[in-house]
């Protein structure tokens, strides 16, 4: 990797004047699960790197008491600690099974928070140092016609079909959570569903975050009765991400589904809010019946690539899945 | 093993890596140490005046605990714990391998819990205990992890197996009432090119104290 310049900032403020108005130059090192990687294969290569483990106050969960309460996690916490966490288990399952289960153990204790949020994409192409695609000031998409089994298959409008890598994502925004993040000019608010967007050229990143802002924490109101779960496909049992993702929330009224939420990772450049699949089930009682409906409502739209047609399947299954698991119905299938 | 732990600092004569590596990389230490500098750096803007120290992009002195013995040496800031370990510090247990964070054989304990080596910078491991598969020995007796390999026979190539063993052991510190599943669990982020698993779960059940179901 490219030599750089460390630097240890006690706080997120001294963290903030480090870094620099463009991408690429300086970087924020959190456990490095992703960024050594990238570094290795010369696709990052920053002169400043900016390591946050000095900063105080930047990991623990901790609960602002509201109506609803709002539990706060620092940006620095380690995904073994969210996903370990006696509160977080209870109250935000889906959070707890999406941290759980990423990565491997080493990893979840390196990984943060924040770095798990503003990771990159998992597209070879971009991660190859020899290919010179759309991120990386190139003049085409080479999975767009290319080994495509991985990426996108809600493509429209999308120059680029990576997918969006974090499974802690799509959980945070049925969850309603928010980020607190600090720029040069102070903190500013940003809702995890408006957190990502999809990169389309060299200098734009997965997430609509500044190159000179940092993630403090995330906040999630813990709304009371919630149920939801988290579906994830994959191929192994650790190491890897999914192939598609879903996670559901929503409360009871009686046996009836209200204020439905249904997430979908790893099918499109951004986390998406299956608007269709969540009309499907509004005001129904969650059955293998409504629960298959709303699988197949969330594929809508969908575009699939020459290769992964497949994923359709996969994430009508996820999505029937998850809504059946947070109705507490009993599994068919094998966990 | 009964020098473990410390062994490149208070061992007399040469050991089988210094002999290995001959007098070259002797005169590239030296010559290294002389750049390094620790830059202290007004960070511009920064609404509370504070300063943040920076390091490189030359060697930084470095003091690692590692295995109880407080180890120095100087290495660029890029440096990952994985390789000053082993190329600087002669600290040779764990492995390297795929050295992306994917195999497992260069996993050590970091404050009690396994991460990989290979994806932590040197820098970033200082103030913390760093233990190595080196440390799973008293004297001559194997700690109870390293020895159920031993005797279930749970390696043929027997590179992993560092990374395995510390895995497994952190497992035990954690629960020591830890069933095979559990155990099974925490090894999910080691693996065996050899595909000695069978034997490993031989061991473990016997650290479990359970019967083996028959496949």
């Amino acid at each position: 990797m490219k030599n750089f310049q460390y630097f240890r900032p006690s706080s997120p403020e001294a963290a903030v004047a480090l870094l620099d108005k463009t991408w690429g130059t300086a970087e924020l090192l959190g456990g490095g699960t992703d960024l050594l990687d990238l570094q290795k294969e010369y696709v990052a290569q920053p002169s400043k790197v900016i390591s946050v483990a000095a900063i105080k106050g930047f990991d623990g969960i901790s609960v602002l008491e509201k109506e609803p309460p709002v539990v706060v996690i620092g940006a620095g916490t380690k995904i073994a600690t969210v996903a370990s966490d006696s509160g977080i288990k209870e109250h935000f399952p889906a959070l707890a099974s999406a941290a759980g289960g990423l990565g491997t153990p080493q990893i979840r204790n390196m990984a943060t928070l924040g770095g798990n949020l503003c990771q990159r994409n998992r597209c070879w192409y971009f991660r190859d140092e020899h290919v010179r695609c759309l991120l990386k000031g190139g003049d085409k998409c080479y999975a767009l016609d290319g080994e495509n089994r991985y990426h996108a298959i809600f493509t429209k409008e999308h120059t680029c079909v990576i997918v969006s890598p974090s499974t802690i994502a799509p959980a945070l925004i049925a969850y309603g959570a928010s980020a607190e993040v600090l720029g040069p000019k102070g903190k500013r608010t940003v809702k995890l569903a408006e957190f990502y967007r999809a990169p389309r050229k060299e200098g734009e990143r997965e997430h609509v975050l500044e190159a000179n802002e940092l993630v403090l924490s995330v906040s999630i109101p813990a709304e009371k009765g919630l149920r939801s779960a988290n579906y994830e496909v994959a191929q192994k049992r650790s190491y890897d991400w999914p192939m598609a993702q879903a996670v559901v929330a929503f409360h009871l009224d009686g046996k009836k589904a209200k204020e439905v939420r249904i997430i979908l990772g790893h099918v499109a450049p951004t986390p998406l809010i299956a608007d269709a699949a969540m009309k499907e089930v509004e005001g129904k009682e969650i059955t293998e019946e409504t629960a298959a409906k709303a699988g197949e409502a969330a594929t809508e739209g969908a575009k699939p690539l020459k290769q992964n047609e497949y994923k359709l399947r996969l994430l009508a299954v996820a999505v029937k899945r998850a809504l059946l698991t947070a109705a507490g119905a009993k599994k068919y299938w094998v966990t | 093993m009964s020098d473990a732990p410390g062994r490149n600092d208070s061992r007399a004569g040469l050991s089988r890596r210094q002999f290995l590596k001959g007098s070259g990389v002797t005169a590239a230490t030296a010559a290294l140490a002389g750049t390094a500098e620790a830059v202290v750096q007004a960070a511009t803007a920064d609404k509370t005046k504070e300063k943040t120290e920076s390091m490189g992009p030359g060697p930084v002195a470095l003091t690692l605990d590692v295995n109880g013995a407080k180890m120095e040496t100087k290495v660029e800031p890029r440096v990952t714990l994985l390789d000053t370990l082993r190329n600087h510090l002669d600290v040779t247990g764990c492995k390297r391998v795929c050295d992306r964070g994917t195999c497992g054989a260069c996993t050590v304990l970091l404050d009690g819990k396994p991460v990989y080596a290979c994806t932590t910078l040197a820098l970033e491991a200082q103030g913390k205990k760093v233990r190595t598969a080196e440390s799973l020995v008293d004297g001559d007796k194997l700690d109870k992890v390293p020895a159920a390999f031993v005797k279930a026979d749970a390696q043929q190539c027997g590179f992993c197996t560092p990374g395995f063993v510390v895995s497994m052991y952190a497992a035990f510190q954690a629960n020591p009432s830890a069933g095979p599943g559990e155990i099974e669990d925490a090894l999910s982020g080691n693996i065996c090119r050899c595909g000695t698993y069978e034997q490993m779960r031989d061991a473990i059940a016997a650290l479990c104290k359970v019967k083996r179901k028959e496949a």
